[in-house]
């Protein structure tokens, strides 16, 4: 009997999905903002994944016919100057924006990552010049690095996400390299040293997944970060080019002119962008208190 | 710090030489001009035929003795162009800067001292759309709160006299591009707060028999500043971005709009000593950050 016991059935199965649902639902009860958070990404990923169904009009459709027409009519939105469908391009737009900013918080988290991991767990002199070119890129403001990078490599849609990216790489670093240096002196790894394991795996397979947490965290803080970066380059006419239907692009197109005759031009692209962000950083808080609350600021 | 600016200038100057095609280029291709020889010209006279070393060391030492180099598109020596901007910029960023403090340590205060209150909720999710909204979509709803109310837009073009007259006219922009450091400074001071709130020190005032006032104002709050000053510390630096696309929106002729203009038009004498000015202005306020630290308390010394 106590044999069968150990063995997972179906039945525990069943109990650990429950247990694991029963979790999640403590979660989006105790942190309430945090679930509005996840709910509004959600709701962005959606319309991002199924743009296609649930929109009437391609994002670069367009029709003479209604051109500028307010909201309504079969055009919740409106249409801006070219006839377009501003709907449609919201929804389109999400794409854009959560590809620059999944893209670009993935790749700066990479190198983060493996920067922070060589110089917290290899240390000496190693530590000493990483973190010094870390300091060099901490010290320009993140648009300002990311402007001039985005100019640099020329407007293109992965061109946006690699000069999102690289500004995003100190903190990163910075974050698993205290994590690193401190996860280093423990017994566990000690051991790991002990029964002759390579120091490259040490530091990939026991180092590494302790600094998850952290990670987690300071990324998800950080695709907030990149939504409004790129929202802010194609704004000032540096990020995504045409077609794509950027956020940013289309209040810069609408600003100047179109304020007094057709506001919602300029009003439900920037609402989409701050939802959006603001929605990150509902989550991203709740995670924070969840994971780690050390990093609580 | 003197490093961390030789590093800065090097990463600079090669990143913007990577760009395809210099000015030479973009000068031709707008009239559409496709004379090689008058475009070698071009380039030998403004540098562009040199070796990317002789062309850093020629920058670096001009910058040692203060000549910046020409503009390419004014033909104007660099300094005379950014000289004359920066004041503007600095006196929209420091009223943000103002405005952060003023909004975001009381409402922080008053945050953390009501914790989980109602109004405690309410300036939280204030605080985090602040970090949410970007400064250009704030910028353009207060310029049309001007087209709704007033029926016009304030104008930048021309320098605005009197004190009084400069700080309502840059009051504007300063909230656009504030809003979001005071949310940050806020969210700062309200977790600063409640940490040293929780401290036995703070129980020792209260058991004493000391006002709340004075334990929240006198003995938390004091203790509280010194992250706050961090984060004022970094903002201030950082209050750049915010400026840049505030300033295009707002259509201030200060350094952050002519940093986005110089680097449309591959303008590298501009560019490249704007944004080693935003590096030495970003490392001088760290420094002096540590330095109020010890100011702040007395516990820190640098021997």
């Amino acid at each position: 009997m106590a044999v069968t016991e150990l063995v997972p059935g179906p039945v525990q199965k069943e109990e650990r999905r429950e247990a694991w649902l029963s979790r999640l639902a403590y979660y989006a009860i105790s942190h309430p903002l945090g679930f509005a958070g996840a709910l509004i990404m959600f709701v962005f990923v959606f319309a991002a994944v199924f743009a296609d169904f649930i929109t009437a009009y391609g994002p670069t459709t367009t029709n003479s016919a209604i051109s500028l027409l307010p909201p309504g009519h079969g055009h919740p939105f409106g249409a801006d100057s070219m006839g377009r469908d501003i709907y449609s391009r919201i929804v389109y737009g999400a794409r854009i924006s959560l590809a620059v900013g999944i893209g670009s918080t993935a790749l700066g988290s990479f190198f983060g990552v493996v920067l922070g991991l060589t110089s917290g767990y290899i240390g000496g002199w190693v530590d000493l010049i990483i973190q010094r070119l870390v300091d060099i890129l901490q010290a320009v403001p993140l648009l300002v690095l990311a402007l001039v990078m985005a100019a640099a490599l020329g407007p293109a849609l992965d061109n946006t996400i690699v000069a999102i990216a690289i500004p995003l790489i100190p903190s990163t670093a910075r974050v698993i390299r205290s994590n690193a240096l401190a996860l280093r002196e423990q017994p566990f790894v000690e051991a790991a040293r002990a029964v002759g394991m390579s120091e490259f795996r040490i530091a990939v397979r026991h180092v590494l997944p302790n600094t998850l947490a952290p990670l987690i965290v300071i990324a998800t803080a950080q695709l907030g970060a990149a939504i409004l970066t790129e929202a802010s380059l194609s704004f000032l006419g540096l990020g995504v080019p045409e077609p794509h239907p950027s956020w940013g692009r289309m209040l810069s197109e609408s600003a100047a002119e179109y304020m007094r005759t057709a506001p919602w031009l300029v009003i439900f692209p920037g609402l989409a962008i701050s939802l959006a962000v603001f929605g990150t950083n509902l989550f991203g808080d709740a995670l924070r208190d969840i994971l780690d609350p050390r990093l609580r600021d | 710090m003197l490093l961390t600016l030789f590093g800065i200038s090097i990463l600079i100057f090669v990143m913007l030489r990577l760009v395809p095609g210099n000015i030479a280029d973009i000068v031709f291709n707008a009239a559409g001009m496709i004379d090689v020889a008058e475009k070698a010209k071009l380039e030998k006279e403004l540098g562009l035929d040199k070796s990317i070393v002789v062309q850093y060391v020629q920058w670096i030492g001009g910058l040692m003795h203060g000549d910046l180099g020409y503009s390419y598109v004014s033909e104007k020596p660099a300094i005379q162009e950014i000289l004359p901007r920066i004041p503007i910029t600095a006196k929209v960023a420091s009223l943000a800067l103002a405005f952060s403090i003023l909004f975001g340590v009381p409402l922080g205060v008053l945050s953390a001292v009501r914790q989980n209150t109602r109004l405690d909720y309410v300036l939280r999710v204030i605080s985090l759309s602040g970090l949410s909204i970007p400064a250009f979509w704030l910028g353009l709803l207060i310029l049309m709160a001007f087209v709704a109310w007033f029926g016009s837009i304030p104008i930048y073009t021309d320098p605005p006299h009197g004190f009084w007259n400069t700080l309502a006219l840059y009051s504007v922009p300063a909230m656009a591009v504030g809003f979001r450091s005071s949310a940050l400074v806020m969210r700062l001071t309200r977790s600063s707060m409640l940490e040293v709130l929780r401290q036995d020190y703070i129980r020792t005032a209260r058991a004493k028999g000391a006002t709340d006032r004075t334990v929240n104002y006198h003995h938390a709050l004091r203790n509280a500043m010194l992250p706050v000053v961090t984060v004022i510390g970094i903002e201030a630096a950082f209050l750049m971005g915010g400026l840049i696309v505030t300033e295009t929106v707002f259509n201030i002729p200060g350094v952050a709009r002519f940093l986005v203009e110089a680097i449309r038009w591959r303008d590298y004498p501009i560019v490249q000593n704007l944004v080693m000015f935003i590096a030495v202005v970003a490392v001088s306020i760290n420094f002096l950050i540590d330095l109020l630290y010890a100011v702040l308390d007395p516990r820190i010394r640098y021997a």
